[in-house]
């Protein structure tokens, strides 16, 4: 177990174990998402006071799970290289932090479609909201430091160490709607004991999580093979790999 | 050689740090000035721009008031290790047998002294500008007392971050400014609160407890981001 994760700490390793990975999570994520669009938009029972605008969330909250799994997932890979020293830890913070950050602005944008109807309002300056926002702030931050560097190694360390002083928004958002009287609704599938849904709408957004989940993966992973190529471009094995 | 060879102990090195941060600080007025004009400017601008009745003031003073600071503060924070990094005192001060992050500190409360504690003790002025009535002012002192100090420790992580940078200053306000904005919403509400004639206390709890997080990690972080630049 410790060997094989140890060996991925290789780029070349890596490299090889992300494409052998990618087809894997596309072909779920296509199985997941598919099944979970056509049972949840077509065939589970319209929410008895959201009607069917409630089918939104099939989009909606599988995009703010990921936009802070993404994150947190950034913020584990830079910890892991700043404390290790592994540098493929970059490369993958490097690739994760724009997926993150378009699933963030995707929850943003989803939420405030489903806003108007159910508000009245696309916006509202709520505590769940805003804290979204700032995330998605976060990110920018997280993304520009990276890139604001002339040599590579420093933005990467200084934008990983960003990405971890941030990870204190993650608890911020997720607890937002417990803690603040707040206009969004609170959490209905992941809480202690039965989840506040019935079972016809809820395995479709079961799959939707587990198919943005594989998704996630796959593009992870695509990035994750070209972050690699950009980094070790001079080294002899990516020159074979090219000229292959 | 550690602290004990050089016969300077962690405390008397804080000590020496601060004083000649103050010392120069004070030597330079114009720079210390600069930030406080600055947030004077900027609180004027709101009167002029939206309408000088006074109820609208009042009720809108809480917001300015914080937006200003945030604002003035981040102004100065660019300078916190701007000048020792390009003559290379902060390099001298990292490879010294003093630990960084006791170096940070002191540079970080000089700092505040004469940026944070300098806006606060001409924030009665402002606020009485924009027709805070006095029963308000020392929630409002308190708040900015705290939440400048937290601002300071923020900064010093952006700092820190971006020290190397030639053209920091705008990344530096969009990597602490996502970091601030819970401080803008207890600060704001706990003087807003103080104003209304409610009890701020909750606010100005929940501002205590960020400034005591953040002065306890802030340096720790603010050292590693220097250790990142400055390698």
């Amino acid at each position: 177990m410790w060997r094989w994760f140890h060996r991925l700490a290789s780029p070349p390793h890596l490299y090889r174990t992300a494409g052998a990975l990618t087809p894997w999570f596309a072909f779920a994520a296509a199985i997941l998402i598919g099944y979970g669009l056509v049972d949840g938009l077509a065939f589970a029972p319209p929410d008895y006071q959201q009607g069917d605008a409630f089918r939104i969330i099939y989009v909606h909250a599988p995009s703010a799970w990921l936009s802070l799994f993404g994150y947190t997932a950034m913020a584990v890979a830079g910890a892991i290289a700043l404390i290790w020293r592994i540098k493929v830890g970059y490369a993958v913070a490097a690739a994760a932090a724009p997926i993150g950050a378009s699933f963030t602005l995707s929850a943003l944008v989803t939420g405030s479609l489903w806003g108007r109807p159910m508000w009245g309002t696309y916006w509202a300056w709520d505590p769940r909201l805003t804290s979204e926002l700032i995330l998605l702030f976060l990110y920018f931050g997280v993304i520009s430091l990276r890139k604001a560097f002339e040599d590579p190694g420093r933005g990467d360390r200084a934008s990983a160490l960003l990405g971890i002083v941030g990870v204190v928004n993650v608890p911020i958002v997720h607890f937002s709607v417990y803690w603040w009287n707040s206009l969004h609704q609170g959490g209905t599938v992941m809480r202690l004991g039965k989840p506040e849904m019935p079972g016809s709408m809820l395995w479709p957004l079961l799959a939707m999580l587990a198919g943005f989940m594989c998704f996630f993966g796959a593009v992870l992973c695509v990035r994750v093979r070209a972050e690699i190529l950009t980094r070790e471009r001079q080294s002899t094995w990516v020159r074979e790999v090219v000229a292959a | 050689m550690n602290a004990r060879e050089s016969g300077v102990g962690v405390a008397r090195g804080i000590w020496l740090v601060l004083g000649r941060e103050l010392r120069l600080g004070f030597r330079r007025p114009d720079q210390l000035l600069q930030p406080l004009m600055f947030f004077l400017i900027v609180t004027t601008l709101f009167p002029l721009a939206l309408s000088p009745l006074s109820a609208l003031l009042r009720a809108m003073a809480p917001g300015v008031l914080w937006v200003a600071a945030l604002l003035s503060s981040l102004l100065s924070m660019e300078t916190l290790f701007k000048a020792d990094a390009d003559d290379g005192t902060l390099e001298q001060l990292a490879l010294s047998s003093q630990p960084l992050g006791a170096i940070v500190v002191a540079k970080t409360v000089a700092h505040w002294l004469v940026s944070g504690a300098a806006l606060v003790a001409m924030s009665p002025l402002v606020a009485t500008a924009l027709a805070v009535p006095p029963k308000a002012l020392p929630t409002m002192l308190a708040s900015l007392a705290l939440g400048t100090l937290t601002l300071s420790w923020l900064g010093a992580i952006g700092a820190g971050l971006t020290v190397g940078l030639r053209r920091g200053g705008v990344l530096l306000s969009l990597i602490v400014l996502p970091l601030a904005m819970p401080l803008l919403i207890f600060g704001a509400s706990a003087t807003d609160r103080a104003i209304g004639g409610e009890n701020p206390a909750g606010a100005l709890y929940f501002l205590a407890a960020l400034c005591v997080f953040t002065t306890s990690l802030g340096p720790l972080a603010a050292s590693a981001a220097l250790r990142i630049t400055l390698e």
